[in-house]
């Protein structure tokens, strides 16, 4: 019963968040002269997107280094993976030869893009439907192939104990960014070029035949993926399958001893971490509009991991609560810090370039010092108690 | 009726110390059997080594009848094996089930050291141990598919969690409830997992004598409400030449006597090696 009607209010709760994003989106159709950062151009909306991405990455890392106990540093690698697998399947075959120029054209002539275009043809609602199932079966896909390389380094790699899995599956990511970057693999890759020119975020705005933005859908589309991706996760957290990773993540012995095979679930969190982490790879190439290796470094699966601890280990809204404060600050708030500022005629001192990552190294070192358990600790925001908390008190039936 | 379990010559050595010593036990089934023994004698080794936490270094386990755990010294285990009976498996197959696959068998166990998950309520300790046998897989799990046989689990539990008088706790952390309790809380999460076999590791421990009493009657109850066969670790005498059928007495890893609990009680090596007495 209870159960049931949390699940009611969150659902509604994401409904209405998405709903307020398109608004938010598309405030300058209806009013005119909006303040500066309600303007599509502004960084508010790069902010949102972006966050939007990490929150899907955070919580799929937190799904295996917060909820099954399996400290695991390759996301980055798997979402590499994702990022590719979405950009070389959606990369339009006209474009190829332009993208790929280097090496003389792609080694395969297919997209999908172009696949569902020939079937539902390349403009208006046909080319719509095209292009929206072109990029989902990418998606999906992205995530199915780094699901499927966790898999195959499953096998040696999760009989490790703790430490020695994080320094594997580092080695692992680092690996795959060598190999994405060696020129022998650039008719596929591109080797350590961008690839560019698929389906972005911004091509799902809906424009008029003149080409003007009659509505603008660029952060809400981030939005809907990832919430319905983190939607998956919670369920899969909340089901009999969550309470076995929590087990195991609380006390190994005792749950084999009860019957949990250690190997098959950790297998089972690793993969399903890694699809996601996949999804939330391709999701971050159509943020930046390329995919290239150069960008997934260990220092971002370090920042994800960083956000996670902030989050609190082992609450999913902490995860995603810190994404959007961590992304805010460092790509919108803490900017002012690496510009010279003058109040009045006098320099404010310490301000220049570079100034901003002390002030957030030391803001992150005090959250990781003093609130080890991170914002959230492992509770997680529920709807219902807030609506509670902020109406009018009523006479509350025993 | 046949045995449950059945260990035939099982030695456990780690490096160089034997603290399982050439071990032959049998469990008959629905019967109460004990094992006693001197701190360090080797009794939780020797469960460990029936619920496939340890690979025995030789020896052979059977259950209902049929081989489960096997093995014997090849190589360096063979060069530094100090127990007896090497060749004994040597032409025989090596048998090493995971502790979940023992579990699946049907034997359940409980811990000497508490081993309840600390971030779940009392509810979803007991809850967890039905996963193994739950029909369901990962996606009628996540996508619900699986209401049914959700509720099957929770329905059981909560009937475990009341028979057991641990109802009025269920939302409560585990960890947060007195020993006594905790103890009694293992025991609900092993029964659980459906056994045929049960395996208390001192269920006494921590408990206080108004628990301790009880717990003979308790644990004769269980047995006959799930048709188990129980076999115990205990250090309380009064409890275990009460509850049980038939003792093992083991020191130092290996077997100093057998027998009905009068005849353990009486026999010289049993009070000799309880006293510290060295012949
Ligand atoms: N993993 C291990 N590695 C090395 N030695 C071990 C290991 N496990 C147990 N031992 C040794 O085996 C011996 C028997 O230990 P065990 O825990 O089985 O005793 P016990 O009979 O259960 O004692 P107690 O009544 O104190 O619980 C001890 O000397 C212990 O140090
Ligand atoms: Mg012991």
């Amino acid at each position: 019963m209870v159960q049931k009607k949390r699940s009611y209010t969150a659902l509604i709760g994401i409904t209405v968040l998405l709903l307020f994003v398109i608004l938010l989106e598309n405030l300058g159709n209806f009013i005119p002269g909006l303040p500066q950062v309600l303007t599509p151009t502004s960084p508010l909306f790069t902010v949102l997107k972006k966050a939007a991405v990490y929150s899907l990455v955070a919580v799929s890392m937190n799904l295996l280094n917060g909820f099954t106990g399996l400290f695991s540093l390759g996301q980055a690698g798997f979402m590499l993976l994702g990022a590719y697998t979405y950009a070389i399947l959606t990369v339009p075959t006209a474009q190829k030869e332009q993208v790929y120029y280097l090496f003389e054209g792609c080694a395969f002539d297919f997209s999908l893009v172009d696949m569902f275009e020939g079937i539902f043809g390349n403009h208006g609602a046909g080319g719509a439907i095209a292009m929206i199932l072109a990029c989902l079966l990418a998606l999906i896909l992205a995530g199915c192939v780094a699901g499927f390389f966790a898999y195959l380094i499953g096998f040696p790699v999760l009989r490790l104990k703790s430490d020695y899995l994080a320094i594997a599956t580092l080695g692992f990511a680092e690996i795959l960014r060598a190999i994405f970057q060696w020129q022998k693999l650039g008719k596929v890759t591109n080797g350590a070029n961008m690839i560019k020119g698929f389906p972005t975020f911004t091509n799902f705005n809906i424009t008029d035949s003149s080409g003007a933005v009659i509505l603008r859908l660029s952060t809400f589309v981030p939005f809907l993926i990832s919430s319905l991706c983190i939607v998956v996760i919670v369920l899969l957290i909340n089901s009999s399958y969550g309470r076995a990773f929590k087990s195991i993540r609380d006390d190994e012995v005792a749950a084999e001893a009860m019957g949990i095979s250690l190997f098959k679930h950790k297998m089972l969190s690793f993969v399903i971490s890694s699809f996601f982490a996949g999804v939330g790879g391709a999701l971050f190439a159509m943020y930046v509009a390329n995919a290239q290796a150069k960008a997934f470094t260990s220092v971002m699966t370090y920042e994800i991991l960083l956000i996670v601890v902030i989050g609190g280990i082992g609450s999913v809204s902490g995860s995603v609560l810190a994404t959007f404060l961590y992304v805010a600050c460092s790509e919108w708030w803490l900017r002012f810090l690496d510009s010279e500022q003058y109040i009045g005629n006098i320099k404010v001192p310490l301000l220049r370039n570079g100034f901003r990552m002390v002030v957030f190294s030391v803001v992150i070192m005090v959250i990781v010092l003093f609130f080890s358990q991170g914002i959230m600790g492992n509770r997680e925001i529920s709807l219902g108690a807030l609506i509670r908390k902020f109406s009018p008190k009523k006479e509350r039936k025993q | 009726m046949g045995n449950a379990l059945h260990l035939e010559n099982v030695t456990m050595q780690f490096g160089g110390v034997v603290s399982v010593n050439d071990l032959s036990i049998d469990v008959p089934e629905h019967k109460i059997i004990a094992l006693i023994g001197p701190n360090g004698a080797g009794k939780t080794t020797a469960f460990n080594c029936i619920t496939g936490v340890y690979q025995p270094t030789n020896g052979l386990i059977e259950f209902m009848g049929r081989p489960m755990v096997r093995n014997h010294p090849t190589g360096k285990a063979l060069k530094t094996y100090k127990g007896e009976n090497a060749g004994k498996f040597a032409n025989d197959p090596v048998l090493a089930p995971a502790p979940d696959e023992i579990t699946g068998l049907g034997i359940a166990r409980t811990f000497q050291n508490i081993r309840l998950w600390k971030s779940m309520t009392v509810f979803e300790n007991v809850l967890v141990a039905k996963h193994q046998r739950a029909k369901q897989n990962v996606f009628s799990a996540t996508f619900r598919g699986n209401l049914a046989e959700e509720k099957r689990m929770r329905d059981e539990t909560m009937d475990l969690l009341v028979e057991q008088g641990l109802d009025a706790y269920k939302d409560e952390l585990a960890v947060s409830l007195p020993y006594g309790l905790q103890r009694r809380l293992e025991i609900a999460r092993a029964l659980a997992t459906s056994p045929k076999l049960l395996l208390l590791d001192e269920p006494a421990a921590g408990m206080n004598p108004q628990e301790t009493a009880e717990l003979a009657d308790f644990v004769r109850q269980i047995r006959e409400k799930y048709d188990l066969t129980v076999f115990l670790i205990e250090h309380h005498m009064d409890l275990v030449m009460n509850v049980s059928d038939y003792i093992y007495v083991i020191d130092f890893g290996s077997e100093i006597a057998r027998g009905i609990p009068e005849e353990v009680q009486n026999n010289r090596r049993v009070i000799e090696a309880y006293l510290g007495v060295s012949d």
